[in-house]
């Protein structure tokens, strides 16, 4: 019998198309917007138009008017049920609406209930509003100076703008590193605050059923049963009595984690109307109060030994939370997972300080696209990098390769404490300047700029830890970061799966299919995959941070070996041989020796539920939660050729190459699809994207005018290569991917850009390297800092 | 999208909606392409009591070319019609214009008469309008009448259209002699507004300029038209010297402000870099034919 083909059936390494997109492409997903309930009625938000001012009245008299208007909710109104505020997911409050002040621009102050969202908008209009306008704070400097105002007066014991002081790494060690170093290279930048961005905007519908006291949400969610205890914990209802159900998500990127308001008060509005209350965000009430990212300065000391050898490391960051300190992250970790900066290179010593400041900014911190401040981490690390190079007349690649873990260090841990578990760094490099065509470059280079053409290649080595977590060291509110699966098979071998992971366009249905049909040999097409629904998913911590293929990917590998366990003993009774004389091979049980004696898959799922032997428990379904030991650590080379016009400081993208080794691919399509898009976003960070406020406090990237996403016809191409180490610990040997490229990439087109104005002795731009910066920066022979000014007329 | 409440009409010929726009006056919003009207409804900075929809009136959506040169531009032609046009030969700063508007989704649907109405100090077409001496036709309860594009545009998102009135047509005079010309934009992506645009149209007899125009756009409260810059090279052969004192002279013109586009020095010096690249000092020019 000819054994399965592996990549027919759609397992591992197949790159099968993508189930979800039919109902995509034909306009058939079910987003929440799409889900419509019997005497549904509409919730909208009133939004603070200033930065930071007192409430002095709230007049909703005239909406509460308007026929159809059904409720006016105010802070008022929350704070007598003791909803005003609520517990952020680092330790911290936020107001779900406003009570005695506002504090950032856009946010929530009053909600208004309507028959439609027409009639819920004009009831926001009639709302009057009296602000005493207060000073605005827009940058933690700001923050910190002396006599700034106090943005959170609400909090006891809180006398200034500092919301943490936090700190890592080996003081005493780095400082022998600095004293005994030849040249030490320093680089001061700022990572411009920018937003995840998704084009569906958040949601929910919340359905209070009073007859039966449970509660149903429809929402926006990566991390639904993260929001069912938040639920629970905040509304004080039980939680058993508690459904969220996260239907097709039109992306997360991060900004779907954290719990904002919008959805509290849909709960309480159906709480208290008795009737299913939908709440649905506009672009802008997206881009101004919802989960932003990055918003960090940062500077750094690289001691340097003359011979190249990077001897330590010193970093300094100052973070701009916002508002509230609502970042969605390891609760152990005040700033994320900064330290895995360096991670890639072998150094003895390193030391971390970070401070983190509240502004009158959007409140948030999330992890867009990256596993908890890594993005910043990576892109820090590697302007370093080519900064330490340059102060060292070195070439930028044989600095690294000369500073990179080499493959026979693995595992290997850093002076931080990570444990890389394995990687073939220079492999990865060597792959990269091959085909950017690295040895002819510099003599283009030179040629070019002989004729007035500037020519750069930025290079981007980096390893990133994805996969939170361990439970030793990574617990959300304290619930440890696992992951789960369970998987039941049917009579006739088809099969559901469900997991506590939450897609939002990563194709869970696709790949998850792709592991079991790997372990079972069932036809990835014979697999359901199903997520985001509390009362029939397994408990999870949702997807972000590229842990859904570590964490819960694994739960699906070992819960598939549950049942394959099971099955032997059925084939055993099946073949009416022992146990032990059972051989496997994909899809089927043989008997040793007779391997054309044999049971499929499917007559094994048969035989547990119409011929079991005696004794054994009928049916074959099993879950598995799966507590990962590591983090994963994939590595990637980036690297960026770009021509820079002078004249007007544009510049374009000639050629990018990615090199990226994430263990084993299980849908080598998806994983490309993934640092495409990846790379994309990083080209618009790099580029164009930021989101800045002027003096007052007003958000410049309150809609798609003003906060830039790259179109297909600036994208560059982008050429890929893979590298595949795999990881020694996860069960199929796979490591994260779905934002190595957003996190690496950045650094690369920055660092081509300075390359290309190495001979001006400009150091620096700051992102987004906007024209007019690049511009200013060749004109004046000066680096450009800071966020891109605002308007002020 | 949530807009306040409005009234909506699509008459099926010109007449009924001028009855509409004579019974409204400015609480009466004519919708053509949409594409600066409907975000603008959206976010509720415009609240209109009615909406004139006049995209079923037949025979707006034309753009021709006269026998003397003049091409003739509907109030319904879409952007995309212009782009994909085989009648722009001898309107090359027309032909480069048209698919540097917006992006490709705005080019189906938006129409050059509206962007010129609309009247952003942005809008990429009123530049165009300036620089080729085109003229605006409007009707309306007093009868037809021409405005010229020097007096179309009276300040930010303003025109001189009367409350009544409603433009039907784009009128682009024909070169005398050979026309070149080109439109050079600046932007942070596709679809965005312009940090700079400069547009160029010289035409020329046996190599000496007959006549010129050179119009700025987003460095001002409206579209610019850089008189002086086009004069100069009036009567004078195009070498380095004379680009080179039009551009210094459009510079001049531009009354750029430092926004998160740029430093008001840094668009300047970009209206030098594109005037110069327009006329073909260093960098491609779009001859005709």
């Amino acid at each position: 019998m000819a054994p399965l083909d592996e990549i027919k059936i759609g397992g591992l390494g197949s790159s099968r198309k993508r189930v979800e997109d039919d109902r995509f492409i034909v306009g058939r997903g079910n987003y929440t917007d799409d889900i419509k309930l019997p005497g549904m009625l509409h919730m909208e938000i009133l939004r603070s138009p200033v930065a930071h001012a007192r409430i002095k009245s709230i007049d909703t008299s005239k909406a509460q008017a308007i026929p159809g208007v059904r409720l006016v909710l105010t802070g008022e109104m929350m704070a007598q049920r003791n909803l005003a505020w609520m517990p952020t997911l680092s330790y911290d409050t936020q107001a779900v609406l406003a009570t005695d002040k506002v504090r950032f621009q856009g946010q929530e102050v009053a909600c208004v209930v309507a028959d439609d969202p027409y009639i819920a908008k004009d009831g926001c209009e009639a709302i009057v509003v009296e602000y005493e306008t207060l000073p605005a704070i827009v940058s933690p400097v700001q923050a910190l100076a002396e006599g700034a105002p106090l943005i959170r007066d609400d909090k006891e014991g809180q006398n200034d703008n500092v919301i943490f002081r936090w700190e890592v790494g080996d003081k005493e060690r780095t400082d022998r590193a600095f004293a005994s170093a030849d040249k030490v290279s320093t680089l001061e930048l700022h990572y411009p605050r920018s937003h995840p961005s998704p084009i569906e905007c958040c949601g929910s519908i919340a359905d209070y059923n009073s007859a039966t006291s449970k509660l149903t949400v429809y929402m926006t969610t990566q991390a639904p049963h993260i929001i069912r205890a938040a639920v629970a914990l905040v509304a004080e209802l039980p939680e058993h009595m508690i459904r969220i159900v996260a239907p097709d998500i039109g992306g997360g990127f991060g900004n779907k984690v954290p719990v904002y308001p919008g959805y509290v008060a849909s709960i309480l509005c159906s709480i208290l109307l008795g009737k299913p209350v939908k709440w649905i965000e506009d672009k802008t009430g997206n881009l101004i109060s919802t989960g932003f990212a990055r918003d960090m300065y940062l500077r750094s000391e690289m001691a340097l030994s003359n011979a190249g050898k990077i001897l330590g490391v010193r970093i300094h960051a100052d973070s701009d939370h916002g508002a509230f300190f609502s970042d969605a992250q390891p609760s152990k970790f005040k700033i994320g997972l900064l330290h895995s900066a360096f991670g890639c290179y072998d150094f003895p010593a390193g030391h971390i300080t970070a401070q983190g400041t509240y502004t009158n900014k959007a409140p948030g911190g999330v992890a867009y696209r990256c596993s908890f401040r890594v993005t910043e981490a990576m892109f820090f690390q590697e302007r370093m990098v080519q900064a330490a190079a340059a102060d060292l007349g070195m070439d930028q690649a044989e600095f690294r390769r000369k500073n990179l873990v080499r493959d026979d260090q693995f595992p290997y841990r850093t002076p931080f404490g990570f444990l890389l578990d394995s990687g073939q760094y220079e492999k990865c490099l060597d792959i990269g300047l091959e085909a950017i065509g690295y040895k002819e470059f510099k003599a283009q280079q030179a040629e070019a700029l002989a004729r007035g053409r500037r020519l750069g290649i930025g290079i981007s080595t980096m390893t990133e830890p994805l996969g939170a977590g361990n439970s030793r060291e990574y617990d959300i509110l304290g619930i440890k970061m696992f992951d789960s699966a369970e998987l039941r098979v049917h009579p006739t071998g088809k099969a559901i799966l469900r997991t506590g992971a939450k897609s939002q366009g990563q194709g869970h249905e696709t790949t998850w299919a792709q592991i079991v049909s790997h372990e079972l040999g069932i036809p990835a097409a014979d697999i359901l995959v199903e997520e985001g629904d509390t009362d029939t998913a397994p408990f999870g911590m949702g997807t972000y941070a590229s842990r859904s293929t570590p964490v819960a990917g694994a739960a699906v590998a070992m819960v598939s070996r549950k049942i394959r366990a099971k099955a032997r003993k059925l084939a055993a009774h099946l073949l009416e041989v022992s146990e032990e004389d059972i051989e496997w091979e994909l899809g089927r049980f043989y008997v040793r020796g007779a391997q054309d004696r044999g049971v499929s898959i499917q007559e094994c799922a048969m035989a547990a539920y119409a011929n079991m032997p005696d004794g054994m428990e009928p049916g074959l379904e099993n879950n598995a939660y799966y507590d990962p030991p590591n983090l994963t650590w994939p590595f990637a080379c980036y690297i960026a050729k770009v021509e820079v016009d002078p004249e007007t400081g544009v510049w374009d993208v000639l050629k990018m190459v990615a090199v990226d080794d994430c263990g084993v691919r299980i849908n080598p399509m998806i994983v490309e699809g993934q640092i495409m898009g990846g790379l994309t976003e990083a080209y618009a960070m790099s580029n164009m994207q930021f989101q800045t406020y002027d003096a007052d406090g007003n958000c410049v990237g309150a809609n798609y005018m003003d906060y830039l996403l790259p179109t297909s016809w600036e994208t560059p191409g982008f050429e890929l290569h893979e590298v595949v180490t795999p990881c020694p610990h996860h069960p199929i040997g796979a490591k994260g991917v779905g934002e190595c490229a957003a996190v690496g990439g950045p650094a690369a087109f920055v660092n081509a850009v300075m390359n290309a104005l190495e001979d001006t002795g400009v150091r620096n731009i700051d992102m987004p390297l906007l024209p007019d910066r690049v511009w200013e920066a060749i004109k004046y022979q000066r680096d450009v800092s800071g966020a891109p000014p605002v308007r002020t007329d | 999208m949530y807009p306040s409440r409005f009234h909506y009409e699509a008459p099926r010929s010109l007449d009924d909606a001028l009855d509409l726009k004579a019974a409204h006056g400015d609480d009466a919003k004519v919708l053509a392409g949409g594409q600066s009207l409907v975000p603008l409804l959206k976010l509720r900075f415009a609240s209109p009591e009615l909406l004139v929809d006049i995209n079923n009136i037949p025979a707006l959506d034309y753009h021709v070319v006269d026998a003397d040169g003049t091409l003739r531009v509907g109030a319904l032609c879409r952007h995309a019609d212009l782009e994909r046009s085989t009648l722009l030969g001898k309107h090359p700063t027309m032909a480069a214009a048209a698919p540097m508007i917006a992006d490709p989704i705005v080019r189906n649907r938006g129409t050059l008469v509206g962007s010129w109405c609309h009247a952003d100090p942005q809008g990429d077409w009123a530049s165009v309008m300036l620089a080729l001496g085109a003229v605006l036709v409007v009707d309306g309860p007093g009868g037809r009448r021409q405005i010229p594009a020097s007096q179309v545009v009276t300040g930010p998102f303003q025109n001189s259209l009367r409350p009544d009135e409603i433009a039907i047509e784009a009128r682009i005079p024909g070169a005398s002699g050979t026309a070149a010309g080109s439109y050079l934009k600046l932007e942070r992506r596709v679809g965005d507004f312009a940090t700079v645009g400069v547009a160029v149209a010289v035409d020329s007899s046996g190599g000496t300029v007959s006549r010129a125009g050179i119009a700025l756009t987003g460095v001002g409260p409206a579209n610019i038209e850089a008189t002086a810059a086009a004069q100069a090279l009036v009567g004078k052969r195009l070498d380095a010297g004379t680009i080179e004192q039009a551009a210094a002279l459009a510079a001049e013109a531009a009354q750029p402000k430092t926004d998160h586009r740029g430093s008001a020095e840094y668009k300047r010096h970009i209206v030098h870099t594109f005037v110069t690249r327009g006329l073909g000092g260093n960098g491609a020019v779009h001859a005709a034919a």
